[in-house]
């Protein structure tokens, strides 16, 4: 039998929360290996459509010791870019890819990685395999008739994969509004279906909205100061879109794109999709929020004096005064539903039972119930921006510190 | 049409077969508009008072004005004034379909001794409680039990229970989605 390897630290996925992580490791010269199932920034090279870019700023990208140093500050990095961003910041670390984990147990001292390289002993390990891994797709979708072709985000690479004919979108956070808007645009009808959702405008008084999240201190909000942790841990990312043109992709965008707005998608009966009668609720909830983000935002240029445009406030979303409740889907108007539901991680290789009914990971900022293991890169692990490429540094930092508090009282009992 | 004639359920079926046929030609004469007022009186108890409606053409009124109070039980924390306002929904579909029963029934000949509809609705209250915004706040099920005694076979009775399903108001509005707009005057 082969003898397994030790080591102090395992780092789950080479993406910029893994490599962050693998950061503050070398920098407390602690021994770690980085597995990464594929390449690094695996999930933006392969999971990713084409004409995605990130929601973040170029200027706002920033990994520990590592910037954007290109010639557009204000733009947003196609996949491309994002890829090789992550990748200039990978290099030199410990990571070795097309390793894919199958297993971690816990073992008396530690815990036992198996790969299908291998098998590794290691003190502790850094989840950092990602918030997305999986489309979250509610069960309705086994109750749509056959003729429909049914897709999520992980199919879809552009509108030419998708047959001709109308598309319905379920779902209107970034991912349902980018998509309605780009199959649009291609010249297919597209409806689209939401039940709650983030409005937000791309700019705000002249700077980027996620620029006033960030000096507002929006951003900064801890998580054991948010008032209801799981809901914000849940949030739909908002209706936002990085495109050159640093245009606002609300839903009155997409109605000015001719895209058809209805309810929740509640239920398929007779091969009919039935539409919540909700609709106007959720809207106005929506504007509410603006409003109120706004208005903090506001308070905030106020107080600091900031250098600011005026303030301004947007159009109400409008509503058609009578929207479909119902939609057939057996008579070939809808050829495609697209569901834009949302992204599950997916734990199904960790033999630690850690993870709760719902499919999450319980934790406590990063550090999991179980001794000596830890995650980074989920909504909110311990700031409101902690999914965001900028978030990860502080988190990374912290994590990595009682990871290093933990190993040294570890290494001192021996 | 001897069959209707000699039974009696107490449904002018007449009434409403000359009503279908003359709203076929007028159909602005059949907009009707149903209202209720709620005034909160303390806590989650309310009162509702239904008088006015809209109907054939005018303004029109019930007899006399009704009341409904509404709260929830002491294991909401609550005083138990009144019913809570999801069992009035029980209310409203139970005594739709049962009517509807007797309507058919009229217009199929068929007479009536007893009829008993036995509503439950399954609430998981979390939903409504925020505890877990995986579960809706309304109910997850509702089941209809009628216990029926008339002259009529068992398919009969059941044929009834279809087509009463099939014409409610309350049924309908259960069961499929209904645009609801709520605004502050």
């Amino acid at each position: 039998m082969v003898t397994p390897e030790h080591i102090t630290t395992v780092v789950i996925g080479a993406g910029h929360a893994g490599l962050a992580a693998s950061h503050f490791l070398s920098a407390r010269a602690i021994d770690h290996v980085v597995l990464e199932r594929g390449e690094v920034a695996n999930s933006w090279r392969r999971e990713r459509w084409d004409s995605l870019r990130l929601l973040t700023p170029n200027w706002q990208s920033r990994l520990p010791g590592h910037h954007y140093g290109g010639p557009d500050p204000d733009g947003y990095m196609t996949m491309g870019e994002v890829v090789e961003f992550i990748d200039h910041f990978a290099t030199g670390m410990p990571v070795r890819t097309g390793t894919t984990v199958t297993s971690v147990r816990r073992t008396d001292d530690g815990y036992q990685v198996t790969t299908d390289a291998g098998e590794i002993r290691c003190r502790t390990v850094v989840i950092a395999s990602g918030a997305c891994n999986l489309p979250a797709v509610p069960a309705l979708r086994q109750a749509i008739p056959d003729t429909v072709e049914q897709i999520t985000p992980f199919d879809y690479r552009g509108p030419s994969s998708l047959p001709d004919g109308g598309v319905l979108v379920v779902g209107a956070s970034a991912t349902g509004v980018q998509l309605a808007a780009e199959l649009a645009r291609s010249g297919r009808p597209v409806t689209i279906s939401t039940g709650e959702h983030v409005r937000l405008p791309r700019l705000y008084r002249g700077r980027d909205v996620l620029w006033w999240m960030d000096a507002a201190g929006v951003w900064d909000q801890r998580y054991d100061q948010v008032p209801d942790l799981t809901r914000a841990r849940r949030l739909a990312s908002p209706q936002l879109a990085g495109t050159p043109d640093r245009t606002t992709l609300d839903i009155n965008a997409l109605t000015d794109l001719g895209v058809e707005l209805v309810g929740r998608s509640a239920a398929v009966r007779d091969g009919e999709m039935l539409f919540s009668g909700g609709l106007r609720a959720v809207i106005s909830l929506a504007d509410l929020k603006m409003e109120r983000l706004l208005n903090t935002f506001d308070e905030w240029a106020a107080a600091s004096g900031a250098d600011v445009k005026p303030s301004e406030r947007f159009e109400p979303t409008r509503v058609p005064k009578s929207t479909r409740l119902r939609l057939d889907l057996r008579g070939g108007e809808i050829r495609t539903v697209v569901w834009a539901t949302g992204f599950r991680p997916d734990y199904s290789w960790l033999d630690v039972p850690v993870v709760d009914e719902k499919g999450h990971l319980n934790h406590d900022g990063g550090v999991v119930e179980s001794p000596g293991l830890y995650a980074l890169g989920l909504p909110v692990l311990r700031r409101r921006k902690s999914t965001f490429i900028h978030g990860i540094e502080d988190d990374a930092r912290e994590v990595i510190d009682h990871l290093a508090v933990y190993v040294g009282a570890h290494a001192a009992s021996e | 049409m001897t069959a209707i004639d000699s039974i009696d359920n107490g449904v002018n079926v007449q009434a409403l077969l000359d009503a279908r046929e003359a709203l076929k030609g007028a159909p602005e004469a059949a907009q009707f508009t149903w209202r209720a007022t709620t005034k909160w009186e303390n806590g989650v108890h309310t009162s509702t008072t239904v008088k006015d409606f809209f109907g054939l053409g005018e303004e029109r009124s019930h007899k006399a004005e009704h009341s409904f109070t509404a709260d929830h039980p002491e294991v909401f924390a609550a005083e138990d004034n009144g019913i809570t306002p999801i069992e009035y929904l029980l209310v409203g579909l139970a005594s739709c379909l049962t009517a509807g029963v007797a309507s058919v029934a009229q217009n199929r000949g068929i007479q009536l001794r007893s009829v008993e509809a036995t509503v439950e609705g399954a609430h998981d209250i979390r939903g409504i409680l925020g505890a877990d915004s995986d579960v809706r706040n309304g109910y997850n099920g509702v089941k209809v039990s009628f216990n029926i005694d008339a002259d009529a076979s068992k398919e009969d009775i059941e044929a009834l229970v279809a087509q009463s399903q099939k014409r409610s108001a309350v049924f309908d509005a259960l069961t499929n989605p209904t645009d609801v707009t709520v605004e502050v005057v």
